[in-house]
């Protein structure tokens, strides 16, 4: 179909005018969100079963995240929605640099939410505070590697805790509470599945908010065809509206 | 695309306005990615019917007939998972719906042209990596996929199958997608809602279940990847989790889904009912909103597949009744057919004889449903042969019946060309009865206490199994002839008009085959869509 091009936008032949098109897009758009809403929804559903049936799990394991960097994370998010909604509003007005700008600027947020993502989860890899079976030292289940970790800094000093393992007091405290924990790996199992697609969903919207920023370049779009910024930028809104909920339920119920 | 196409000469049509097999695969149109569609999952058909009969051979005798067990389950796997995911799930709306849709209510093309030959494009892949597994390390969990058999104990395969049917499963959703916006959006002038055919109110319900649904069934099988790649413990009591939370999932979509396959079915009997009675149909509306109806109590009945799974006495009764519900707008939908049936003109030609071996097969798959859906009954049913013959009725006799019933109505649209009526009414002849054939003997099995899922069975079983095999073999000839007659329909077929079965929904009002853009002027409409009478 013809879209957008230098002489101004003409609207695909089966369509009557270009609102005819721009509403129905808008309309393809949200039945998008809707499934990607109902996909979140099925993790939400099985993890709202097993807090309810194992909440000890669910509180040891929230313990375990960070809650300073899954905040910062959010504010990250929130900004970027907030510039991403800045960037609709400058291409429909036509103020083409400060859209470039706002756009940026949103690819950068994304991107610092993933680096933080990486910290969070080297460190798990790191401590051993992963999913299922890899939390275990063998196939027989019998311990985890954190009950490895716990020992060993129970054997030695605060001093030396801090000095030679990179534990404070405050984690130390947290692991030996995961270690009394039955099946708590089964909380990082959730953690990693919901803020892993999560991420991905991240990524996939920040390639296309670099995939609108390039159309924003080429001229492709502007105050008389604006459709695709606008349908990623709600995309973007619902992978922050996402978010919005993990937060508290990973890292806030304990 | 060409802005030349606008003014397209009336002996140009959709097939010959561009040349070449990539223009075909580039294509845009619908009326041509419904019949790449055609080509796309025929091809699995065949591969799915040869899985299905050679099950069948095997189980010809007790004991080893041909291959070992395990070569039987992967088969077994194989059949289901093919027909349902890649032939039934898919079948009529993206063959048909994509075809006549846009006709039927005055529009160009479907909403979202690209994102049709993407879907397209994402059934196919899907396919691939799906059919690929058959070269790699076994699956043999059936169609299901259950845990903890599919996490845990069987083979690596288990993830690109799954993969595969995860992608295919977004081609549903783009496809649902697509067709609720092009009924919202691209009606003609004059095309209410009220208005709209029949066809067209059966493919918008069931494209609201592929959008509602589908999104579970995504998280079920990335679930099930990281159960299996990550061990995350959600499924595995191991580790704290519960097999059965999977069948919740996996039937919460899955139920639904069995509306995605039986809706579109009976939209096409509703147009092959009015069309071959010529009357006008009887309660338009009623049968309108029982598709909705449909749509919207398949959510809630996903339990009926897990009486026996330990659920609550009180979760079952529950689940029990709102599935008996189901069959009210069900029996609204056969009972309004009849009624146009009644002191019309029908004609029996092949397209109307499908319609009725559907009506009839149907009806027995739905009967026995709620003999399943009984609590008590379903202790006694469940997982035997019983269940394989209530599916088969319904997936088979139902969706199966329409898809025939379909192409032999819509192919002169499709193509300008008439099929041969007599080969129709032969393919229709080995089709019935060898479906009864295979499939009735299967109810006195299970009721006798036959399991399925079984590579083995006790000698007493042996006739009634033999005579299903059998049966088996007739249906393979009826869907030759089928072949048959759909080629030399396209080598010799007689030209048809504009509208060689006398219908009255806007698709007859256009050329056979239509032209590239459908309408040379949008139609503007001023009555319903069946007006005979
Ligand atoms: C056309 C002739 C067909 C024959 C002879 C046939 C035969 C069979 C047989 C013998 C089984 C194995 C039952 C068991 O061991 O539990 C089976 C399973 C199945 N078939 Fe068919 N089938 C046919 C067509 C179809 C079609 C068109 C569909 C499309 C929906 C279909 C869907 C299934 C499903 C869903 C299963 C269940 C697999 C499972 O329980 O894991 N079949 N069929
Ligand atoms: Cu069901």
């Amino acid at each position: 179909m013809s879209t957008a091009n230098h002489a101004g936008f003409h609207h695909a032949h089966h369509f009557e005018s270009a609102e005819h098109q721009y509403q129905s897009s808008k309309q393809g758009i949200w039945l998008f969100l809707v499934t990607e809403i109902l996909m979140f929804g099925g993790l939400f559903v099985a993890y709202s079963i097993y807090h309810s049936l194992y909440p000890q799990i669910f509180h040891a394991g929230s313990k375990q995240l960070s809650i300073t960097l899954g905040a910062v994370n959010t504010v990250v998010l929130l900004f970027s929605s907030f510039t991403m909604a800045l960037g609709i509003n400058f291409v429909q007005r036509g103020l083409r640099l400060k859209a470039i700008i706002a756009l940026a600027v949103t690819i950068v947020c994304a991107l610092i939410f993933m680096v933080v993502k990486y910290f969070e989860y080297t460190h798990k890899f790191h401590v051993g505070t992963v999913p299922g079976k890899y939390a275990y030292t063998d196939e027989t289940r019998s311990t985890t590697k954190v009950a490895a970790l716990v020992k060993e800094a129970g054997q030695v000093s605060a001093e030396e805790r801090e000095h030679t393992l990179h534990m404070d007091e405050e984690e130390y405290k947290h692991l030996r509470l995961l270690n009394d924990t039955h099946n708590w790996p089964l909380f990082f199992g959730f953690y990693f599945v919901m803020s892993g697609i999560h991420g991905l969903h991240v990524l996939a919207g920040a390639c296309l908010i670099f995939w609108v920023l390039l159309k924003v370049l080429r001229n492709k779009v502007g105050p008389e065809y604006y459709t695709p910024v606008e349908g990623v930028g709600l995309f973007w809104h619902v992978v922050d509206l996402i978010w919005i909920y993990l937060f508290p339920l990973l890292y806030l119920v304990g | 695309m060409s802005h030349a196409a606008t003014s397209a000469h009336t002996e140009h049509n959709y097939l010959n306005h561009q040349k070449g097999i990539w223009s075909w695969l580039t294509t845009l149109d619908h009326k041509r990615i419904g019949i790449m569609y055609f080509i796309a999952i025929m091809s699995f058909f065949l591969l799915g019917g040869i899985f299905a009969l050679l099950v069948r051979a095997e189980l010809f005798t007790p004991g080893k007939t041909l291959f070992s067990a395990d070569v039987y389950n992967r088969m077994m796997t194989y059949h289901g998972a093919i027909m349902v995911f890649m032939v039934i799930v898919p079948g009529i709306p993206a063959i048909f719906g994509n075809f006549v849709l846009p006709i039927m209510i005055g529009a160009k093309d479907v909403a979202f042209p690209r994102l049709n030959l993407m879907s397209w494009y994402m059934l196919m892949i899907g396919a691939l990596i799906t059919g690929s597994t058959l070269f790699m390390d076994r699956v043999d969990t059936g169609w299901t996929f259950y845990t903890p058999y599919s996490s845990i104990k069987t083979g690596m395969g288990v993830i690109p199958m799954v993969l595969g049917v995860f992608i295919i499963g977004f081609s549903s959703i783009l496809t649902g997608l697509n067709f609720i916006v092009t009924t919202h959006k691209l009606r003609a002038p004059g095309i209410t809602m009220t208005r709209i055919p029949l066809m067209v109110w059966a493919l918008y319900s069931t494209a609201i279940l592929q959008v509602l649904a589908t999104p579970v069934l995504a998280i079920t099988l990335l679930l099930l990847v990281a159960e299996k790649t990550l061990g995350v413990g959600i499924f595995d009591p191991q580790l704290g989790g519960d097999p059965v939370l999977f069948q919740h999932f996996f039937w919460f979509y899955s139920h639904p889904a069995v509306y995605i396959m039986i809706l579109p079915a009976m939209g096409v009997i509703s147009e092959l009912v009015a069309t071959f009675s010529r009357k006008v149909i009887f309660g338009y509306t009623a049968i309108a909103y029982s598709s909705l109806a449909i749509a919207g109590v398949s959510f809630l009945v996903w339990g009926h597949h897990m009486f026996v799974s330990g659920q609550s006495e009180f979760a079952g009764l529950l689940f029990s009744v709102i599935t008996m519900l189901v069959g009210v707008p069900t029996a609204i939908k056969l009972f309004n057919w009849i009624a146009t049936m009644y002191r019309g003109s029908v004609r029996l030609d092949a397209p109307m004889l499908f319609a009725l071996g559907f009506m009839f097969l149907f009806t027995i798959g739905g009967l026995t449903g709620v003999y399943l859906a009984s609590t008590g009954m379903d202790i006694h049913f469940h997982d035997t042969y019983f269940v394989v013959a209530h599916f088969h009725y319904v997936m088979v006799g139902g969706t199966l019946m329409a898809l025939m019933g379909a192409l032999i109505y819509w192919f002169p649209k499709v193509t300008g060309k008439m099929t041969n009526d007599t080969l129709g009414r032969i393919s229709w002849v080995f089709i019935f009865s060898g479906f009864n054939v295979t499939f009735y003997p299967q109810f006195i099995l299970g009721a006798m206490g036959m399991p399925r899922r079984y590579y083995d069975y006790l000698p007493t079983f042996t006739e009634l199994n033999q005579m299903s095999t059998v049966g088996s073999w007739l249906i393979g000839t009826g869907f030759i002839v089928g072949l048959v007659a759909v080629i030399h329909g396209l080598i010799a077929g007689e030209k048809a008009g504009n509208d060689p079965w006398g219908g009255k929904t806007l698709e007859w009002t256009i050329p056979s085959p239509p032209p590239h853009e459908n309408f040379d002027k949008t139609p503007v409409v001023t009555g319903g869509p069946y007006e005979y009478r």
